[in-house]
């Protein structure tokens, strides 16, 4: 789009611009580029510059069974968490949108989770089902050993889902009820005249005009796990027990931090950076769908 | 409702509290347990209704996690990223949508694509990039044989490290050129009639116009900058800079010999971490909201 009515000092555009092309560049492309160049090179274990090696730290990395581990660890967590966080937003907002008497109240306190940082998430979870205390901990009274997060790994995984998800719920939630109140009431109205009831409404008119939004949610809720989930992760079960939860941004944290190997980190990052710009590809070319049909 | 369900009826209004219990519970949960003492707090399942040791319990952790000066820190940090955010965005939006010049879609695209990767994918170059910010510049310049003596600027430890990151993206620029496009071209056109420049059109025009945008903004971004907790755990080494979601990490209650968990000073700390966004979208939840849709993120 064109301005008709535009300015030509050309020496202030610039100027307006620089600030924002100066930190993009700093603390984005710079770094960006250095993720490259360190996953093709390796540094000598008595200093000096990097050596080139190629793919060789891609090899390295994808023929380590603890990676994979954390790839398959990651793509489960990312699928669980989105199944159970998306299924519950639509079907919440798909009855609060009924609008019966203090649905508002509903509409007001469902989307606070959203607003609870990632580490606080993650120490009242692990308080709620921590196993010496709190109140999941009770059905090991009657089957003793059954509920355990620090020793089973199930558990553990299953852990960091609900957490992520109580989050991510509130932030789907308010995308499906925007997305439902902005279907035209009398639609609904003429519909129900044609003697449709509520489930068939449901089927025929609300699920195909939220099918933009089900669809944008699906892939913002996989990108947010693949890397919004560091903080409950570190705090809840650390990667562990036995590398259950070990999820590639916490183990490239762990690596690249921890064990101090940029290489080995910038190699995984670069795989990761891979799988997030192929998710936001999907969703750019499905947010221009949904500019041109809106 | 259109037509009379009573059985829907009764069912809708059972599964909306069922969800409100499950939004609100975990929340009223870390608020009772912070009330209690260290048997209360440890006994399994933990009772839900509150004890009488609140003041106490917050007295006790906020001292001993110089809780004043981590909400303190986190508070600069939130602010400088807000105030940043917004007023480079606007800037940069400004320049992109009310100059015709070559550059302006490169530009443009170039600030856009920031947003496929967040900031967690790449931690460990910006990282040293952090470490040393002008290295990029000095790199470059010895690419064309130059010895500029740039010096070296260390971020770590420094609110600028713990701000700047975070403003590098592209999130507002897109949500003010979104606006600045659907401002009526006749509003530059009479500016320009009555002999106004650039800056006056921006100042005195275009930023009343975009009052209610920029309340959007900055709620997402408060909450966004407050709730960060990976960046400011690597950058940070020194107690001093530290901020409050960083704290909670060393209030994980570890097994500790002959000693019941500190899990009410932990979920003491816990809702003092979650407080500040938390009544940001509790009292503006119209902006928030808005924000939240507008951006997509």
């Amino acid at each position: 789009m064109e301005k008709r009515a535009a300015f030509s000092d050309l020496r202030l555009a610039g100027a307006l611009i620089a600030p924002q092309l100066l930190l993009v560049f700093v603390f984005f492309y710079w770094p960006a580029a250095q993720a490259v160049y360190w996953a093709f090179t390796t540094q000598p274990p008595f200093g000096g510059s990097n050596e080139w090696v190629g793919f060789q730290n891609f090899e390295q990395i994808f023929t380590d069974r603890v990676y994979w581990n954390s790839v398959g660890v990651s793509f489960l967590f990312a699928g669980l968490s989105t199944a159970l966080s998306v299924g519950m937003a639509l079907l919440f907002a798909l009855f609060v949108d009924r609008r019966l008497t203090g649905y508002r109240v509903h509409r007001f306190i469902y989307f606070w989770p959203y607003a609870v940082a990632a580490p606080a998430v993650g120490l009242a979870f692990r308080f709620i089902f921590a196993p010496e205390a709190g109140f999941v901990s009770a059905v090991n009274q009657w089957v003793p050993g059954l509920w355990n997060p620090a020793l089973d790994g199930k558990d553990a995984l299953a852990l960091i889902v609900l957490a992520n998800s109580w989050k991510m719920v509130a932030y789907n939630f308010i995308f499906f009820l925007a997305a439902l109140q902005s279907i035209p009431r009398p639609l609904i109205e003429a519909a129900a005249m044609d003697g449709a009831g509520v489930l068939r409404r449901a089927r025929d008119i609300q699920f195909p005009l939220l099918a933009p939004t089900f669809f944008f949610l699906l892939v913002i809720n996989v990108t947010e796990s693949f890397v919004d989930s560091f903080g409950i992760v570190d705090i809840t079960t650390g990667g562990g027990p036995a590398r259950a939860t070990d999820l590639m941004v916490y183990k490239i944290y762990s690596d690249g931090f921890k064990g101090l190997d940029y290489s080995m980190a910038a190699a995984q990052s670069i795989v990761l950076m891979g799988v997030v710009i192929v998710l936001t590809f999907i969703q750019f070319r499905y947010v221009e769908r949904r500019v041109h049909y809106s | 409702m259109i037509e009379r369900t009573p059985i829907l009826d009764a069912v809708t209004h059972a599964l909306m509290l069922l969800g409100l219990v499950l939004a609100a519970l975990p929340i009223v949960v870390v608020f009772v347990a912070s009330t209690h003492d260290l048997a209360t707090v440890n006994r399994v399942p933990m009772p839900l209704w509150p004890g009488d040791h609140m003041a106490e319990n917050y007295a006790r952790v906020w001292d001993k996690s110089r809780f004043g000066e981590k909400m303190l820190n986190s508070l600069i940090v939130a602010t400088g990223v807000t105030v940043g955010k917004i007023t480079i965005a606007a800037l940069s939006a400004f320049s992109i949508v009310y100059f015709r010049y070559r550059l302006r879609m490169v530009f443009f695209w170039l600030i856009f694509i920031t947003l496929m990767l967040p900031l967690e994918v790449r931690i460990v170059p910006t990282y040293a990039v952090a470490a040393d910010a002008l290295q990029p510049f000095r790199v470059i310049a010895g690419g064309f044989g130059l010895e500029l003596g740039i010096p070296q600027i260390n971020l770590l430890n420094s609110y600028a490290g713990l701000i700047l990151p975070l403003v590098a993206t592209a999130t507002g620029t897109f949500l003010y050129r979104q606006f600045f496009l659907t401002v009526p071209d006749e509003l530059a056109e009479a500016a320009k009639m009555d002999g106004a420049g650039p800056m006056r059109f921006f100042i005195d025009v275009l930023i009343p116009l975009s009052r209610a945008n920029m309340a959007a903004l900055a709620t997402i971004m408060f909450v966004y900058a407050w709730n960060q907790y990976l960046w400011p755990l690597l950058i940070t080494t020194d107690q001093k800079m530290a901020t409050a979601t960083m704290q909670l990490q060393k209030l994980v209650p570890g097994p500790l010999f002959g000693q019941p968990p500190l899990w009410n000073e932990a979920m003491a700390a816990t809702l003092m971490v979650m407080a500040p966004p938390l009544l940001v979208v509790v009292f503006m939840q119209g902006w928030f909201v808005k924000g939240l849709v507008a951006s997509d993120k």
